[in-house]
């Protein structure tokens, strides 16, 4: 009994979570890489995102992302961005997300996860942590533009 | 002994430079919310704590305190013009409607779906989740499999209209998430559904 129960929950919970996709580059320009686990690859239109992942624009580069809570993240050229931590429960919209912008230029469109908990997103700069409370703003750190 | 005073000078610029422009830069401005909405952000550096709560709040921060300031547009646009320019479009949410007890969609909808095509081709990259549900007629098993159905019914539209089957992800949901909330066994056309995003 106790087995069908679990094998169901599976079920029900596997389509959402084994896909550990949190995101994906819709906008892709210039040079931009990904990082991961210790490998770089290129960030093509298309490549889908993982957390822990850290996305980096050369000279020429920006690059757009589109998370699964709908929140948008695009950053113009020479800028390291780093997906920290990202939960998200499709249905009940709680979860957390927390980046990084390193160095560069950041414009974030918040989703259902700041808008369903004030602090379930944050985004931190070297010497500040930005709370969303949504929606609409930019970020820039060092030399970037 | 002028060029001694020359080095001095340009190792105190140097110094003065790092001090300034290297130890921490960094903006922040809060921007008008597309829908009109209320909107807000707070930054905080250490113990210091700065609220950004109207369009074009900015802060500012140095090796001092943050700086509260007016941004305007015309210094967001030539700081942030390359970032802003790679926003990708916003997701779209749609909801279409079935016949009862059956995977096919009423007319309103159909015509709905087609709207949802057009908008669906100004999109070069395409990640869509569609999710079935019912109402409250039926078994939880009954309607679990009408859901996945339904779902998968308008996978299939999508598809043979030209939509990549990996671009999509169809699954079902039953009659958990009612829409209308009913009492079991109750018919009610809006919970008759499949939800759409399109990102």
């Amino acid at each position: 009994m106790l087995r069908a129960m679990l094998a169901v929950l599976v079920a029900l919970i596997a389509p959402l979570t084994c896909a550990a996709e949190i995101g994906q580059v819709k906008i892709s320009k210039g040079t931009v890489t990904i990082e991961r686990a210790g490998q770089s690859m290129p960030a093509s239109v298309g490549t889908r995102l993982q957390t822990a992942d850290v996305v980096t624009t050369g000279n020429d580069g920006s690059v757009g992302i589109t998370m699964t809570d709908d929140s948008l993240l695009s950053a113009g050229p020479n800028s390291v961005l780093a997906l920290d931590r990202y939960d998200f429960d499709d249905v009940t919209s709680a979860g957390r997300f927390d980046t990084s912008l390193r160095k560069g230029t950041l414009a974030v469109v918040s989703g259902r996860l700041a808008k369903q908990s004030r602090d379930a997103m944050t985004v931190r700069t070297p010497s500040a942590v930005l709370g969303v409370r949504g929606t609409e703003f930019v970020v820039s750190a060092g030399n970037g533009r | 002994m002028a060029a001694e005073r020359l080095r001095i000078r340009c190792l105190l610029f140097a110094l003065a430079a790092a001090l300034c422009g290297c130890a921490t830069h960094e903006r922040i401005v809060l921007l008008p919310e597309s829908g009109g909405g209320p909107t807000s952000l707070v930054v905080r550096q250490g113990a210091r704590e700065v609220l950004l709560d109207r369009p074009y709040a900015a802060a500012e921060l140095t090796i001092a305190d943050p700086f509260r300031y007016d941004a305007s547009a015309a210094e967001v646009q030539a700081t942030f013009g390359e970032a802003l320019a790679a926003q990708p479009a916003r997701a779209a949410h749609y909801t279409l409607y079935f016949v009862e007890g059956s995977d096919d969609l009423t007319q309103d909808s159909k015509d709905a779906l087609e709207r949802m095509l057009a908008e669906l081709a100004r999109r070069p990259v395409r990640d869509i989740v569609i999710v079935g549900h019912t109402d409250a007629v039926g078994s939880d098993q009954y309607n679990d499999a009408l859901a996945k159905k339904r779902a998968d019914a308008v996978r299939a539209l999508l598809v043979a209209r030209g939509v990549a089957a990996n671009d999509i992800v169809a699954i079902g949901r039953g009659k958990r998430e009612l829409l209308i909330a009913t009492p079991s066994g109750i018919a009610e056309p809006r919970n008759r559904r499949v939800e759409i995003v399109v990102r």
